[in-house]
């Protein structure tokens, strides 16, 4: 399998690099992806500009409105998208590797909920700014990370008791999110659950920054611990047999998806969905064994902006939160996914 | 060794001969104490509240109702909550112990398979886009959506091919895509979000004499029908080939079940939104306390689980007097905890 599929690429000097042409070109193609439907998301609106201007005024040549228009409403938001889309298709690429299960990903085992209890306790608690809410939300899920990993602790972490601990804490965790939201007043309340369905409105380079701080130390770190990861799926003791130091690699590797998913909680609300199909699609387009990092990390970018382009334009003059859209779309998927996977006999 | 075993053997023969009459009587004794208890719990869901109403006229209140203010709040509000408690807390029991039977899986519980999330999507689209809003409308929607996702998780979980995880995969996954669409909903529509809100964390605190005449028929044929499928589940807990040979009947047995499941949990649902790991909980312990004959299980959860939820309706009530939390939030921190125990005990398939 690996034969076939992979290339070396060797230089005179001694030094050379492996790389599979099927999976690079996906990556490519992903990216360009990303990019035209960047420009297709920038130019569209009630303000709307041909992708030709779009990239005109991104090289700095438009009119004085396009580049207000380009520059400072709807940039940030589309990078904002490639950024969270990016995070929370890693993190669930990294999850589903650790738990060997395609279900195992963040918004199914409760990191998603407890980002939710935490902005959601800034929101009714405090009535915190959408910084604060930010916060609240890296909080909530750092601490439900590390709670469902001392949980399922039991001589080392295996796949399936984290995902089933987790499912048990996220069910906790709902209870509470239901009780906040009854306890707020109504404008406070419908703020909490347009947070919680997630969305890209009204996002600018505030939320970018640290984003992108975020990402750009932990993104390499993930890339990094691709190959050890990529042993672990063959089992704990033949990753052991291997060199793999299991439980530090696993431990760094959980640390780092949970951030990335709380990075992109905080920006844009949880979003669902997308760390579940992200690294399924990307899988099915590489056909590469292993977990894909990189082609995960462009697809999840690519398809939180369809999904965000479906969400503004295709339901009339009606502007619906992104987070709708992954969730029809995510489930009838899941479905799928849940039958097929079956059928081969992987879940 | 060789020498030891025939005379230990007759032993455990006749100890085994002795035994069944011992531990039926015992079973019944045990079924009588938690009958006892249940009815301690009533009392105390009467009694205790925001406002502490005297054992003396509480009896006034129930038997010599004469219009007084706490007669009214007996007659009014406690007493249709206790039975309400006590009819959801029957039904949530005894689906649970017929999904684990069914399914023959410790975890399977109608809030973790997404049937009360079924529910909760079928009420929601009547609440926002059809315009029901009396309990006796919506609670053919809540059957509907019930009896569609418990289908659908069962058949997505690999039917009798299920395992605990397969199963719970499936329906937390279920009930993630369907509260996806109920948050949805919510967003478009403020005042379902304001009428909702209240529904969807489980709560006993709206109950009246209406919400329990709707759902009481519904809850009435959901446990005759778990209780007639004793016999029959138990032949299935040994596998389909056994239970076949014994003479039960699969395919009726299943449909019974999943319509007694649907009936139970839709119509409980109907009447106080979702409540989590009753269902669990309860049918867990009692297999502990009875063994494996799901004849004395299902008598024994009936009778326990109300237990459990007016015990935590009351809590609730005492918690954070005078207001109080929802009893669905209490069953989900009491319960979430049982949950990874038994996750984290259990040798089951797969762990």
């Amino acid at each position: 399998m690996i034969t076939r599929t992979s290339k070396a690429l060797r230089t005179p000097g001694g030094l050379s690099i492996r790389y599979q042409p099927r999976a690079t070109g996906a990556v490519l193609l992903l990216v360009a992806a990303t990019v035209a439907a960047g420009i297709v998301l920038i130019g569209s609106g009630d303000y709307p500009i041909s992708p030709a201007e779009v990239v005109a005024t991104l090289m700095g040549d438009g009119t004085m409105a396009q580049e207000f228009v380009v520059q400072d409403l709807r940039l940030p938001r589309v990078l904002v998208a490639v950024l969270v889309g990016a995070c929370l298709a890693l993190g669930g690429a990294v999850f589903q590797s650790i738990s060997r299960n395609p279900l195992g990903s963040p918004d199914v085992i409760g990191f998603g909920q407890g980002s939710a209890v935490g902005a959601l306790a800034v929101i009714v608690l405090f009535h915190g700014s959408q910084a604060a809410v930010a916060g609240g939300a890296v909080v909530g899920g750092l601490v439900t990370g590390v709670g469902i990993y001392l949980l399922a602790w039991k001589r080392g972490v295996h796949g399936f008791r984290l995902v089933l601990v987790g499912i048990g804490v996220a069910a906790m965790l709902t209870a509470a999110t239901h009780y906040m939201i009854t306890k707020a007043d109504l404008v406070d309340a419908t703020r909490a659950v347009l947070w919680m369905t997630g969305t890209l409105d009204g996002r600018d380079w505030v939320q970018f920054w640290p984003l992108l701080a975020m990402c750009a130390v932990l993104i390499p770190l993930v890339l990094a611990f691709g190959r050890p990861l990529r042993m672990l799926e063959m089992g704990d003791d033949s990753a052991y047999a291997l060199g793999v130091r299991v439980e530090r690699v696993r431990v760094t590797l959980m640390c780092a998806a949970v951030l990335l998913v709380s990075a992109a909680t905080a920006a844009a609300g949880p979003i669902v969905f997308v760390s579940l199909s992200a690294p399924q699609l990307a899988r099915r387009l590489t056909r590469a064994p292993g977990p894909n990092l990189a082609a995960s990390a462009c697809m999840g970018a690519a398809l939180l902006l369809a999904a965000d382009w479906t969400a503004t334009n295709a339901f009339g003059d009606r502007e619906l939160p992104v987070g709708v859209v992954t969730s029809v779309v995510g489930g009838v998927y899941l479905l799928w996914l849940l039958v097929t996977e079956r059928r081969a006999g992987r879940i | 060794m060789l020498v030891d075993s025939p005379s230990k053997r007759s032993a455990d023969a006749a100890d085994s001969a002795t035994r069944p009459r011992g531990r039926h009587s015992a079973r019944a004794a045990g079924l009588v104490v938690s009958l006892g208890v249940l009815l301690l719990i009533c009392v105390a869901s009467i009694v205790v509240g925001a406002k502490p109403v005297p054992l003396a006229d509480v009896w006034h209140g129930l038997f010599h109702y004469s219009g007084t203010g706490n007669d009214v709040l007996i007659q009014d509000l406690r007493v249709p909550r206790t039975l309400l408690g006590l009819l959801v807390g029957i039904a949530l029991g005894l689906s649970g112990a017929v999904m684990q039977a069914l399914t023959r899986n410790p975890l399977a519980e109608p809030g973790l398979m997404g049937v009360n999330a079924g529910a909760s999507a079928a009420v929601v689209t009547a609440i926002s886009f059809l315009g029901v809003t009396s309990l006796s409308g919506y609670v053919w929607f809540a059957l509907l959506g019930a009896a569609v996702v418990s289908v659908v998780v069962y058949v997505l979980g690999g039917s009798r091919a299920a395992t605990p995880v397969r199963l719970a995969l499936a329906g937390t996954a279920a009930t993630a895509a369907l509260y996806g669409y109920v948050n949805a909903v919510q967003l478009l529509d403020a005042v379902a979000l304001d009428r909702l809100r209240f529904w969807i964390v489980g709560s006993l605190s709206h109950a009246d004499m209406t919400t329990i005449r709707s759902v009481a028929p519904f809850l009435a044929v959901g446990v005759v029908l778990a209780l007639l499928i004793a016999r029959p589940l138990n032949a299935m807990e040994m596998g389909d080939d056994t239970a076949r040979a014994l003479g039960a009947n699969l395919n009726r047995t299943r449909l019974l079940g999943m319509v007694a499941v649907t009936l139970l949990c839709g119509a409980a649902t109907a009447a106080c939104g979702p409540i989590v790991f009753v269902g669990l909980m309860v049918p867990y312990l009692v297999r502990a306390l009875t063994g494996p004959d799901l004849r004395w299980i299902l008598p024994y959860s009936a009778g326990l689980s109300p237990v459990l939820l007016l015990g935590s309706d009351v809590l609730g009530r005492l918690l954070v007097r005078p207001s109080e939390l929802q009893v669905g939030i209490v069953t989900a921190f009491i319960g979430g905890p049982v949950f990874i125990h038994l996750v984290r005990r259990k040798r089951m398939a797969q762990l």
